[in-house]
């Protein structure tokens, strides 16, 4: 009996001190904000065809860090479905990594939670100064007038891609740079039997990079110039609208799309079902599923008819991914020098190619890999007319709401319930209501 | 109750010993379970209680994407996070309303379908014929399966293009004039449904089969004898006897049915449909998405209350309804 006793105060003990490690642990163990001037941890988000292949991507690039820095860099990868919520818990609980890469369209609302390491001339003059960035690049690191949050690392545009065997089995010579020219190949390439236009309706955020850009060409925003939503002004109900409206009334969106969320439209363009598609920096994710570079053409972005055309309205959203630096991490310095690292020339090359991306540093920009045709559409779209997404700290509640507006309004064009202007503004109005007061 | 006494006294080296070795040889033998349970105990306070009382507490403040970083010194809020959630009139209320109905109605219908179809296939299965192992294994495999992949293959057969959904009820069976559309708009609703239930019903199955085995066989041979057919023998025998399991059996499909996230997360992705917007969806839509982190955890703990009230209330009513049926 009494050494049952003893067992049981034994486990007691035992559990306690366990409960105790537990809740006071992280912070002298390795991981994490915690490590050693030795060690970084990194999330890197999701740019290759899978995270395994971003591992191969990445490891040879950090183990080339640690032969220069002797510091080690533990990568985990993120797909994108949880790097934000990711995000947020490793704020709340001050457990993050040192590094980490952030989608550039929510640099503004994490920038507010203040859990990110502000780019000021110092921090800047560490990495080489803030002159080697592109201007479109730096425009999505912050809210105007605050030291940027982070540093651009990957850029991205979007292209109309289309497929050349389809337009030619059509009869259309080139591809349309308006909207208008858009819908009326659309009716050709239909009566071959093909599909014309891929969307990702059921993705919130896709839904947004588009209906933003046609706000652009509308001369819309969602935002007052003080920061406040503004999504149901005439212009901003008609972009929408417009969108939608290519899978209601214009017919070049196929209903089914409308449930597309996991990509199944870049899926489609490269087995050849359908004609065009609206994407960012697509030949990687094409040439992972098997489709020929010279199968396809790359295109600007159309935009609204009538002049100015194509190159000073705006066609893209200023894509890219973004590198920031969690303020808590206790290595600040080694964390300085991996963002140095990781937007050198040799690296931003090295990467970019990978990614099929576009490298936000200039001077990696004139490297001849990144000359192409269809890399100089990209190239120039980025540079002439694609536009941030607004820089303000609710930006990522915007995406989610004026995003899932678009979502329903989709899913009520698929079902062939009629899309008018007021119920495009009552979806507005509604997902206006969501948005945080201050 | 009854407590089973000591047939020895056992020496005891405390000082009530020397006046009761009975009592605290007693003593004893009931703090022993109590002490090996602690451990259990300790952790499930910290994976249970600890998130429960920190969202508790997060209810009452303002934490918002500027003081998330610091919530434990972010603004007291007082019961406003509340008000917001219970304000009907109010966009976020409004909508949480919404998606509290559906989800009662949806885990009322789930319940039912899981019970009827777990229940039928237990007394089916009672009877032995060829095959019954094999069918029985079968049967499990939906509550085998990992939550992810067998929604994810729901997901690719609920495809408005080339679903197999679509493919029998319209290419086959001619059913509808055109392809539904299931993972967005009204359909959704079945969709979740037809998931829901395909999930939980081998659940009910099992648990009711283990019940079944209690039965004596003589009150069917002497049920068969007085001349009582299949389903007397059914509705005056099976039911009755089943009572106690089916109470807590429908009381756990219930609760796990009300806060499942992983059937709806999975099939409709961060945004739900309306006509699915279940309430655990909502809440984290609200709270991970909107970040409105204080009146996110205000709708977590409202939930829970609800929670604790039905289960409080059933759980009154059933051992009431034993104790007079026994009684």
């Amino acid at each position: 009996m009494r050494s049952i006793r003893a067992a049981a105060t034994g486990a007691v003990v035992m559990s306690l001190a366990l409960a105790a490690t537990a809740c006071g642990g992280g912070t002298d163990s390795g991981d994490g904000a915690g490590g050693s001037s030795k060690t970084l941890t990194y999330w890197a988000s999701n740019q290759g065809a899978s995270v395994e292949v971003d591992k191969q991507v990445l490891q040879p690039e950090l183990d080339k860090f640690e032969q220069q820095t002797g510091i080690k860099v533990k990568v985990e990868v993120v797909p994108w479905s949880d790097l934000l919520n990711r995000i947020l818990t490793a704020t709340t609980s001050g457990q993050g990594p040192d590094v980490l890469n952030i989608g550039n369209s929510w640099t503004a609302s994490l920038q507010a939670t203040g859990a990110l390491l502000p780019w000021d001339e110092g921090n800047f003059a560490k990495i080489g100064g803030r002159d080697r960035f592109g201007e479109s690049a730096l425009a999505s690191t912050g809210v105007e007038g605050k030291d940027p949050a982070a540093v651009p690392l990957y850029s991205m545009s979007y292209a109309l891609y289309y497929n050349k065997q389809i337009f030619a089995d059509a009869g259309i010579a080139k591809p349309p740079a308006t909207w208008d020219e858009l819908v009326a190949d659309g009716a050709k390439i239909r009566a071959k039997g093909k599909s014309v236009l891929g969307a990702e309706g059921s993705n919130p955020s896709e839904n947004i990079h588009h209906v933003f850009v046609l706000a652009k060409q509308h001369g819309a925003d969602f935002f007052t110039a003080d920061g406040k939503p503004d999504f149901t002004s005439p212009k901003a109900v008609e972009s929408v609208k417009q969108y939608v409206d290519l899978m209601a009334k214009d017919k070049v969106i196929p209903p089914g799309n409308a449930e597309y969320a996991q990509n199944q439209s870049v899926s489609d363009f490269a087995k050849g079902k359908q004609a065009m598609l609206l994407w960012q920096s697509a030949a990687a994710n094409l040439k992972s599923q098997g489709m020929k570079e010279d199968a396809y053409g790359v295109a600007p972005v159309p935009v609204q008819k009538g002049a100015p055309g194509s190159g000073t309205q705006v066609n893209s959203m200023a894509g890219g991914i973004n590198i920031a630096v969690f303020k808590d991490s206790h290595n600040l310095d080694g964390a300085t020098e991996f963002v140095k690292f990781m937007t050198s020339d040799a690296e931003q090359k090295a990467l970019n190619k990978a990614y099929s991306s576009i490298p936000p540093v200039k001077s990696a920009q004139e490297d001849p890999e990144f000359a192409g045709p269809s890399m100089a559409v990209l190239k120039d779209t980025l540079a002439k007319s694609a536009a941030a997404l607004p820089q303000v700290a609710t930006e990522s509640q915007f995406e989610t709401a004026v995003g899932t507006a678009v979502k329903e309004l989709f899913a009520d064009a698929a079902a062939g319930r009629a899309i008018t202007t007021a119920s495009v503004k009552a979806k507005l109005e509604k997902a206006q209501q969501q948005m945080p007061a201050a | 109750m009854t407590t089973t006494v000591l047939k020895e006294p056992v020496r005891g080296d405390t000082p009530g010993a020397a006046r009761d070795p009975r009592r605290t040889g007693r003593t004893r033998r009931t703090a022993l379970p109590y002490l090996l349970l602690l451990p259990a105990l300790v952790f499930e306070l910290l994976v249970h209680l600890v998130p429960m009382v920190i969202g508790t507490l997060m209810s009452f403040r303002s934490i918002t994407r500027f003081t998330l970083r610091d919530w434990n010194n972010a603004p007291w809020n007082g019961l406003r996070n509340f008000r917001v959630a219970v304000d009907f009139d109010a966009p976020a209320g409004e909508a949480l309303l919404r998606s509290f109905l559906v989800t009662i109605g949806f885990t009322l219908c789930s319940v039912a379908l899981c019970w009827a179809l777990g229940t039928a296939a237990a007394v089916f299965m009672q009877d032995t014929f060829r095959g019954r192992g094999l069918l029985r294994a079968l049967f499990l495999v939906p509550y085998a399966l990992p939550v992810y992949a067998a929604v994810i293959t729901w997901v690719f057969m609920f495809q408005h293009d080339n679903g197999l959904v679509n493919h029998v009820l319209h290419d086959q069976l001619h059913l509808t004039d055109k392809p539904s559309f299931w993972l967005i708009g009204d359909n959704s609703f079945y969709a979740l449904l037809t998931v829901s239930v395909w999930k939980g019903w081998p659940f009910a199955f099992l648990i009711v089969m283990a019940g079944l085995q209690n039965i004596p066989r003589e009150l069917y041979e002497a049920a068969a004898l007085d001349g009582a057919g299949m389903w007397q023998q059914v509705r005056r025998i099976t039911l009755p006897s089943l009572r106690p399991v089916n109470q807590v059996l429908i009381l756990v499909l219930f609760l796990w049915t009300f806060n499942d996230f992983n059937t709806p997360y999975v099939l409709f992705g961060r945004a739900a449909p309306e006509a699915a917007d279940l309430v655990s969806v909502h809440i984290y839509q609200t709270t991970f998405l909107t970040w409105d982190f204080g009146t996110g955890s205000a709708m977590s703990v409202l939930l829970l209350l609800f929670l604790l009230v039905v289960t409080g209330g059933y759980l009154l009513l059933t051992s009431r309804g034993r104790r007079a049926g026994n009684g």
